[in-house]
């Protein structure tokens, strides 16, 4: 395992190592200069339901949570970076507009310290996270897993849905919250060099929000995620309590989805209710399937790639892009069960050249090809028989 | 000597029938015992009973002196239970190596998963336990490619990683080979007295081979215990399991009845 340790030592050592966060740097310095504003924002937008898309992929792909309320979360983090700018907008102590139709006079309670852009910059994770992990100790302690967790988050998102679109008063209802027109740093923080800045800081945090997954699913407490979906009981009797580590996962893939959310409303203007429409959160697992569950890569490349077809094929032909995301993602239930990056890593690419006759077909059990024991065994046959052949006919030839 | 464990007229009853029927029993420390007893005896029920699966309707469970009803399996197992599953459970997609880093001895918790390491010691374990079971160059193989043998072997070893007191053993022989099967009697007999170890098993040549008091489980109860020559003479015994001087039970009557039709 230490072969390839020194050998970022010599510049073509170097390169070869580093050459993906090489290519991300340059792409993400020159982009911005060289895509047009609306093109760029949509980038940018993409990107960020990464971050989501690797909290999903973190309690479904690893853990093997399947849950369709990531919503709830999302649009939590996209309500306070979206109330924290209407308030940073306004001279002090005039309200948003919104609350005048409904005769507000005074700013409700639970908004008062989002005046205070710190505190607006912890609540966009911490408030989702803090949700997820209620939701999740009591849903977990009580071991609901499997379809029922599924459907238990699909209604939880209902019910948030519901109670977001009536809350006139409190968040404008169905309409939402604006921040397009919010300043921010005196700027528009709909203006092209505030949008790009918003570019590199969503680059910036889905390249953090990645170490963090890789972080937490490398080593044991990795292990332990998959073994959890492998075999809960198996791990519990082992002495370990799963609800700690599902309830722990859970909250991080709710302060992901917040993050998310919020920097996806900034770039896209507004947050209604509609991102906890029940639609959008199935498509957030869409994604991760599509991507690669169980690959944190997977997951990014599948958000962004996903609705960047989605906007290009909306805009040519506006009808058929559900037909297109429902093949999709029957193409993967059937085909491809582990996703894009899934079937490249186990060699999918390879098996259409051999399909095509461009490729030496490999071994019918590429385990053996590299068992240690067996190769070793191998190389002895070999030897022996290459000893028996030269006894027979020490000249070689034929006779 | 007191019992490390006792069973106490335990009673299990599941919508009305009965799995464990008032079973008392009670294990010495450093004891190897085996359970044998029909389908359906309720074998499976006792260790779900013990390692807290099933709560028992009636009766207490003791383990040093402590009772372990209510409290949930993974305290239980952190008590010092540890339990070999009746089909080989192991880890599918983790190598043989990361199986035995999760079940060896140490902090479970997840805090100390993402931020501790393992220590000198556990490493150590886990490689001589590698060595035990022959895995050690399985490398980065996934366990769920691993035979049937290895994969018995390997939850054993993940069970001796435990490091547990008390090891329940859910037919730990099924589907392995001659020389497999020997080789596991040696292992268990080797690890009674530093632990006490129960095992359940329906290969009666093993359980010979295991040299040890055996208890005979029927419709839940307590049928006899002592030694595998006094259980094999135990004209109860011999009726449970034959059923043939039982002339009165239906499921023999048809039995023999359809032998009888056959041509």
């Amino acid at each position: 395992m230490t072969i390839t340790s020194n050998s970022s030592a010599t510049p073509a050592g170097f390169l070869r190592r580093w050459w993906p966060w090489i290519a991300i740097i340059a792409a993400a310095l020159i982009l911005p200069f060289v895509l047009p504003p609306l093109r760029l924002n949509l980038l940018g937008r993409f990107l960020s339901l990464g971050i989501v898309a690797l909290g999903i992929d973190l309690i479904w792909g690893y853990t093997g949570l399947l849950s369709l309320g990531q919503g709830i979360f999302f649009a939590l983090g996209g309500y306070a970076i979206a109330m924290y700018l209407q308030l940073d907008s306004l001279p002090p102590g005039q309200l948003p507009e919104f609350f005048g139709l409904y005769g507000v006079k005074a700013l409700p309670l639970f908004w008062q310290p989002f005046n205070s852009p710190w505190f607006t910059l912890i609540a966009i994770w911490v408030v989702p996270a803090v949700v997820a992990g209620l939701l999740g100790y009591l849903v977990f302690r009580n071991r609901i897993k499997g379809v029922y967790f599924s459907i238990l988050t699909q209604a939880a998102l209902l019910v948030f849905f519901n109670f977001f679109n009536g809350q006139q008063k409190l968040i404008n209802g169905t309409n939402g919250l604006k921040t397009d027109t919010a300043s921010l740093f005196g700027q528009m923080v709909g203006s092209d060099a505030m949008q790009r800045n918003l570019f590199w800081l969503t680059v910036l945090l889905v390249i953090a929000a990645w170490y963090l997954c890789r972080w937490l699913t490398t080593g044991r407490f990795g292990d332990a995620l998959i073994a959890i979906r492998d075999d809960e009981p198996r791990l519990r009797f082992t002495g370990y309590n799963p609800t700690a580590f599902k309830t722990l996962v859970f909250t991080v893939a709710g302060a992901l989805a917040g993050v998310s959310g919020a920097l996806y409303t900034v770039q896209s203007g507004i947050i209604s209710p509609q991102y906890m429409a029940v639609p959008f959160s199935i498509e957030m697992v869409i994604w991760v399937a599509v991507g690669g569950r169980g690959t944190l890569i997977g997951a990014v490349l599948g958000a962004v790639l996903i609705n960047y077809a989605k906007s290009l094929i909306s805009e040519q032909l506006p009808e058929t892009w559900l037909f297109i995301q429902g093949g999709l993602f029957l193409l993967v239930v059937t085909a491809l069960p582990d996703g894009v990056v899934g079937w490249w890593r186990l060699g999918g690419p390879r098996r259409i050249l051999e399909m095509l006759g461009s490729a030496s077909p490999t071994a019918t059990y590429p385990g053996l090809d590299l068992d240690p024991e067996v190769q070793a065994e191998k190389r002895a046959i070999e030897a022996r028989a290459l000893a028996e052949e030269s006894r027979v006919n020490p000249y070689g030839g034929e006779p | 000597m007191k019992p490390l464990l006792e069973l106490r007229s335990v009673s299990v009853s599941f919508d009305g029938f009965l799995a464990l029927n008032d079973l008392n029993l009670a294990l010495a420390p450093g004891e190897l015992r085996a359970v044998i007893g029909p389908n359906g005896a309720g074998k499976t029920t006792f260790l779900d009973v013990i390692t807290g699966k099933v709560r028992p309707t009636r009766g207490d469970v003791v383990f040093r002196g402590q009772s372990l009803l209510g409290i949930s399996e993974h305290r239980i197992a952190r008590l010092g239970i540890g339990r070999k599953f009746q089909t080989p459970r192991v880890y599918q997609n983790l190598t043989p190596r990361r199986n035995l880093e999760l079940a060896v001895k140490g902090s479970h918790s997840p805090f100390a998963l993402l931020l501790g390491r393992l220590s000198g010691e556990q490493r150590e374990r886990v490689q001589e336990l590698l060595a035990v079971v022959g895995l050690e160059r399985s490398g980065s193989r996934p366990a769920g490619s691993l035979s049937h043998g290895q994969k018995q072997w390997l939850e054993i070893a993940m069970l001796l990683a435990q490091d547990p007191d008390l090891l329940l053993v859910d037919e730990p022989v099924a589907g392995l080979s001659d020389e497999e099967t020997e080789r596991t009697g040696e292992l268990l007999r080797h690890l009674a007295g530093d632990h006490t170890v129960l095992v359940i098993e329906h290969d009666m040549d093993f359980i010979r081979e295991l040299n040890c008091p055996v208890t005979v489980l029927h419709e839940g109860h307590v049928l006899c215990e002592g030694s595998m020559d006094v259980v094999q003479n135990d004209p109860r015994v011999i009726e449970v399991y034959l059923g043939i001087e039982d002339d009165e039970s239906p499921a023999v009557n048809s039995a023999v009845g359809s032998l009888q039709e056959m041509p």
